[in-house]
């Protein structure tokens, strides 16, 4: 009896797993159905499909997921942008630089210049906004709104904005440039090396004697004028100072 | 269609640049025109590696763009650290009170 029942139960179990099976089968087919868009759409050319994933297809077919990202990436830069240009709040601006950067740190990326993307990254984020942070917080009211960010002159800024804006995005628009056919993207790093010690080897140390100026004058620059050794000769008393002085400085 | 070419680039230049001329306009705080004037260095920079990878080819884009870099670096760093000075001067760095270059 109780075998008769187990049996019973066990043919109840495969009935419905069949059933399952089934409706299994039915939902798949009419998905699919949904998905492509039916048996006959196999003949049909690709405009004429229907289903849904040729429509996401076709939304492809406008351009790759890179330009939906690039399109992405254009709207971080400029948002940043906007953000540093039109802020209330010097430090809102400054953080806004960040995404500006990275912005187009991405657009060198796309451009294929990997190592002008990475040079970015390390000089603009690591050096120039780590120095904008510090010159804001070193210098103003940080919490006055009014007087860290306050503008002048809106009109006239907007005039040429909006004149800047439109002419030059005529100008690119509107030029037949000269196109180069798609090259595959490589790496040229190695290539940009060669090029500065051989063609811009000139350039190359004219700018190493800049850095090297630029260190010592925002030193000089920068430095807080001592009163005690401000003009004149330096009396006995100040040389004892110094010399007394010199050697914690060489232990630090 | 949708396809990023050598005017998306340059549209993206062109608002880059508006924007940072705007900026360094509008600007009576130092620190602020200089970062104006960062954002119309990065145009440039975008300028450069878009007509050398469309237009160009060779590498002479990224070379410019990279002393573009290293000029626009120690640029801000005098330029703070005329900030810094004038701040210690005048305690403020409005441009619009900032007329001497001496104390």
């Amino acid at each position: 009896m109780a075998q008769a029942d187990r049996r019973g139960s066990a043919a109840q179990k495969i009935l419905i797993g069949l059933a399952l099976l089934s409706a299994l089968g039915l939902a798949a087919v009419i998905v699919g159905r949904i998905l492509i868009g039916g048996m006959p759409a196999e003949g049909l050319p690709a405009e004429q499909r229907t289903g849904l994933l040729f429509q996401v297809g076709r939304l492809f077919e406008l351009g790759q997921p890179s330009d939906f990202l690039w399109y992405g990436l254009a709207l971080l830069t400029l948002g940043s942008a906007a953000g540093v240009a039109f802020s209330r709040n010097i430090i809102y601006s400054a953080f806004s630089l960040l995404g500006a950067f990275l912005g187009v740190a991405a657009m060198y990326v796309y451009l294929g210049a990997p190592f002008l993307a990475v040079t970015q990254v390390l000089i603009y984020i690591g050096g120039v906004l780590v120095l904008i942070l510090f010159a804001v917080m070193l210098t103003s009211h940080i919490r006055d709104v009014k007087v860290t960010n306050s503008a002048l002159g809106l009109g006239p800024g907007a005039v040429v904005l909006l004149a800047c804006l439109g002419l030059l995005t005529v100008v690119a628009g509107g030029t037949p440039w000269k196109q180069l056919p798609a090259a595959p993207l490589t790496d040229r790093t190695a290539d940009i090396g060669t090029a500065f010690l051989s063609t811009y080897l000139l350039p190359f140390e004219i700018a190493s004697v800049i850095l090297l100026a630029t260190l010592i004058g925002a030193i000089v620059i920068a430095r807080k004028d001592d009163p005690a050794d401000a003009g004149g000769p330096p009396s006995p008393a100040d040389g004892q100072r110094t010399r007394a002085e010199a050697p914690s400085q060489e232990t630090r | 269609m949708l396809h990023v070419g050598l005017a998306h680039f340059l549209v993206v230049a062109a608002a880059l640049f508006s924007l940072g001329a705007f900026c360094v306009i509008t600007r009576k705080n130092a620190v602020g025109i200089l970062m104006g004037i960062e954002l119309i260095l990065n145009a440039a920079n975008i300028n450069f590696v878009a007509f050398e990878h469309y237009s160009a080819g060779g590498l002479h884009g990224q070379v410019f763009a990279l002393f573009v870099i290293v000029l626009a670096a120690a640029e801000a760093a005098i330029g703070l650290a005329i900030v810094l000075a004038l701040f210690h001067a005048l305690r403020s760095i409005d441009v619009t009170r900032a007329a001497e270059l001496k104390e």
